[in-house]
């Protein structure tokens, strides 16, 4: 599909520029770009993805075919709004406090109902 | 792990034993140390950097002048990716040994789109899949070439696709130090979805930060890809921008923030004319990040000797402006996934440019005023006319629905083939999640909305919950080793063994006994005929597999240029080699014993029509380590002498041998020169007298000893050389 068309109208278009030093340019440049950038960061900030809680698996000590496993779970039981590492931070809360241990008892269908009750009753 | 010997080869097996228990020795980027007037061979570098303890100068270095080898400011990339990981390592040795600090590992072909890590060592395709065993491996086998050539080098790879903050993990568990993260990248050229890109983008980020990784974007790319690659000038300041701005807020400090900056245009457009403007522009906005410049791939073609000089002109730029980081694109690029050879011209090329231009802008600068500001200040209104009307569209996502990267027109000018993409397309699409009100994630590192509140413990200690996460206590990380029994460095280590460090050797390009070797032609024909021409010649060869490389008119019927590739499948045992014995120097001390009370007199000069003195006088010289030094007393003749002046002055003089240098080599000339001397000598009598040397570039020594000389030098000789040769003759014949 074509996109819009336009013929080079930078002598019209950039008149307002003109009379700026480099300095101005160069605040006037970098103002601009905080103002594209800005709602991109509020949108990290506030979301999260597979690959993200897949990565918190792995800092606490998942391998990556165990990461995969676990966050696939926490997409099917409708969770991954709480984090993956909550999931199993909690579970091991259950367990007695061994992360790994807690992880692979989740993969083994263990403490779901449990950590969700939990989760969904929202903030402490 | 024990140290590298320089005359042993690197034992993979070495590297890939006790794999699971290695730790890196550290983690972050790493600069090169800039030493201040630094004095190198009689010469005073401004922009030099600590010498290595180990390395291989430029071929003038070598030649000319011992080896010398000034290491310039800049960090000199090399990018390694034959596929196949474990040859790639023995590369990165001989280019740390070049100058490289900065081993750039591409990825396999697809990569991008694998949702998650790879892992073991699968064989890639123009790349290597980016496994923790693999970058285990590189890092351990850098570790030691590091103290070897004694200077830190940097390893990095990519962060991007959709596996990003995954990657950045095991980049920042296994003592990654730079990595390409730019969301654009995603977003235009691999069609992975916008939103997930962002959101993966920050947490990839934050973790590069925690890691001191340093940080190099992707708007390169767009240079390789846009139609005329000068005019997406204003695009690139805004895609640098996106991301270096993006990074910094996501936690990057702006000294691991280096933008990936090529000069868009190539000779034969008068590139200057572009590429400075451009490159002033964009330092002009950018002065708190890096630079990392990179070389030309847009119009690189077959030629090496034409990416060369583009790449040298590349350089150029660089140096009339700055550059943190210079990488290197190797000149067969426009052929084929590099080969070990041009790795290290492309490193050679990058520090005897970068050396030559030692403190160029002490000495000129850049015009205040004129074209060259006029047209980078026009750049920078583009750029920003250009968010303008991003900010018009409704934003970043709008955008690039609309197709403003990437068009070929120059901004604003729009031609309508931009890039688009949905904000609901992609891969990876509708699949971010938002964060609850109790998200939590119990590690490091970790970007955004995180409430470890509810568990009494602040954001930063967030992993305390967990009793530390990997980045603390790397006893935590899960090493898995091998997941194919089909494909992995184990089978690919067994399939060569016969070759590796045994007496069975093959020519190579990238991989151990590939058997490929190329052939450089001319043929006396058209190109068509020509291309034909050379299969068959290669295929005579023995080659087989024979492909045509590359191809160049020199005139349309006179002939043509062709280099073919192809492989020979053929082993050369070492054990069965006649190796001609190296012409072996004695020391000064036994020199000086032999020579001292019984000196000895020659005569010299270049021979024929050949004006070349200059290796000659190498020889002769004492300020050069040449024979005088021994108390040889030398009669020079000059340059040209004819075949009788050298017989007849050695006559004249009572000598007792004579030196003919010869350069010159068509036609065998130098070596009829040397049997007519000989014959001249007979003739008068005196052979059995005279010692006769001859030396030259083109001079083999079994050669000239056929043409009647009693020995002969080739490159790389010097005066103790012939003065050991003058000696050991004089011996003989006593």
């Amino acid at each position: 599909m074509k996109g819009f068309q336009r013929d080079d109208d930078f002598t019209s278009r950039h008149q307002h520029l003109e009379g700026l030093s480099d300095e101005e340019l160069k605040s006037l440049f970098w103002e601009k770009i905080d103002q594209i950038v800005a709602p991109l960061l509020t949108l990290a900030h506030e979301n999260t993805s597979p690959s993200i809680e897949r990565s918190v698996l792995l800092r606490m000590g998942f391998s990556s075919i165990e990461a995969d496993g676990l966050v696939d779970l926490v997409i099917d039981r409708g969770l991954m709004g709480y984090g993956a590492g909550h999931v199993v931070y909690l579970a091991a809360q259950q367990t007695g406090g061994d992360i790994r241990q807690a992880g692979l008892e989740l993969m083994d269908g263990k403490h779901w109902d449990e950590v969700s009750r939990i989760l969904k009753g929202g903030v402490k | 792990m024990k140290q590298l010997d320089p005359n042993k080869k690197l034992d993979i097996h070495e590297i890939l034993k006790d794999l699971d228990q290695y730790a890196p020795k550290r983690r972050g980027w790493t600069w090169r140390k800039h030493e201040e007037n630094l004095e190198m061979g009689g010469h005073i570098y401004h922009q030099a950097t600590t010498p290595l303890k180990n390395s291989v100068a430029t071929q003038a270095g070598v030649e000319y002048f011992d080896n010398l080898d000034p290491q310039p400011i800049e960090s000199i990339t090399t990018e390694i990716a034959s596929g196949r990981f474990e040859d790639d390592i023995r590369r990165m040795r001989m280019a740390a040994w070049h100058g490289a600090d900065h081993i750039m590992v591409i990825r396999t072909a697809g990569q991008s789109h694998y949702d998650g890590l790879i892992e073991g060592t699968p064989q890639g395709i123009g790349g290597v899949p980016i496994t923790r065993k693999q970058v285990r491996a590189h890092r351990k086998a850098l570790d030691l070439i590091e103290e070897e050539v004694g200077r830190e080098i940097n390893y990095h790879s990519y962060v991007s696709g959709v596996a990003g903050p995954e990657i950045a993990v095991m980049f920042a568990e296994e003592g990654v130090n730079g990595a390409h993260q730019d969301p654009q990248y995603n977003v235009l050229y691999r069609n992975i979805n916008m939103v997930r890109s962002y959101v993966d983008a920050a947490e990839s980020k934050k973790i590069m930060a925690w890691a001191d990784i340093n940080q190099i974007d992707g708007a390169h790319n767009a240079n390789a890809t846009a139609r005329d690659a000068w005019k997406v000038m204003p695009e690139l300041m805004v895609q640098h921008a996106i991301n270096s701005w993006f990074s910094e807020k996501s936690g990057i400090l702006p000294n691991n923030i280096s933008l990936s900056t090529v000069p868009p245009t190539a000779s034969p457009i008068p590139t200057l004319r572009y590429d400075l403007p451009y490159a002033v522009a964009l330092r002009d906005f950018f002065g708190k990040y890096k630079m990392r410049a990179q070389m030309n791939t847009k119009y690189v073609t077959s030629s090496s000797r034409e990416a060369t000089v583009t790449h040298v002109l590349n350089m150029l730029i660089s140096r009339l402006t700055n550059a943190d980081i210079q990488s290197t694109i190797t000149p067969d690029e426009g052929r084929n996934v590099p080969w070990h050879m041009f790795n290290i011209e492309a490193c050679d090329t990058a520090k005897q440019t970068l050396v030559g231009l030692d403190g160029l802008m002490e000495m000129i600068d850049l015009k205040p005023d004129g074209v060259l500001r006029q047209k980078a200040r026009e750049i920078k209104q583009r750029a920003i006319l250009y968010l303008e009307e991003m900010i018009e569209m409704g934003g970043y996502f709008e955008s690039v629905e609309r197709g403003m990267f990437v068009d070929s027109g120059e901004y604003p000018e729009r031609n309508g083939d931009g890039i688009a993409r949905h904000i609901d397309g992609g891969i990876g699409a509708g699949t971010v999640y938002k964060r609850e009100a109790n998200y939590m994630a119990p590690v490091c590192a970790h970007f955004g909305y995180n409430n470890t509140d509810q568990y009494g413990v602040s954001h930063q200690d967030a992993c305390d919950l967990i009793g530390g996460c990997t980045f603390d206590d790397r006893s935590k990380i899960q090493f898995i080793d091998e997941l194919d029994p089909e494909d992995n460095v184990e089978l690919r280590l067994k399939e060569k063994e016969a070759y590796r460090n045994t007496n069975l050797i093959m020519p190579e390009v990238q991989w151990l006994a590939d058997g490929t070797v190329t052939v450089d032609l001319f043929v006396p024909v058209d190109q068509q005929i020509a291309k034909a021409a050379a299969i068959e010649i290669a295929e005579k060869m023995n080659l087989t597999e024979v492909e045509v490389i590359h191809v160049e008119v020199m005139h349309p019927s006179e002939g043509t240029r062709v280099q073919v590739k192809g492989i020979l499948n053929h082993a050369v045992d070492i054990d069965k080699l006649e190796i001609p014995k190296e012409n072996g120097a004695m020391s000064d001390d036994e020199l000086w014993a032999e020579l001292e009370d019984s000196p000895m007199k020659v005569v010299a000069g270049t021979i024929g029509e050949d004006e070349h003195s200059v290796g000659l006088r190498e020889i002769i010289d004492i300020k050069h380590g040449g024979i005088e030094k021994w108390g040889i007393e030398v009669e020079y003749l000059g340059t040209s002498v004819p075949i009788q002046k050298f017989v007849d002055a050695a006559i004249e003089i009572d000598a007792d041998a004579i030196l003919i240098s010869s350069i010159i080599s068509h036609d065998d000339i130098h070596y009829k020169n040397m049997q007519k001397v000989h014959d001249y000598a007979v003739e008068r009598g005196v052979r059995d007298k005279l010692i006769l040397i001859a030396g030259g570039t083109q001079v083999t020594p079994e050669f000239a000893v056929e043409s009647g000389m009693d020995a002969g030098f080739g490159r790389g000789t010097k005066g103790a050389h012939v003065a050991t040769a003058l000696v050991e003759k004089r011996r003989e014949r006593a």
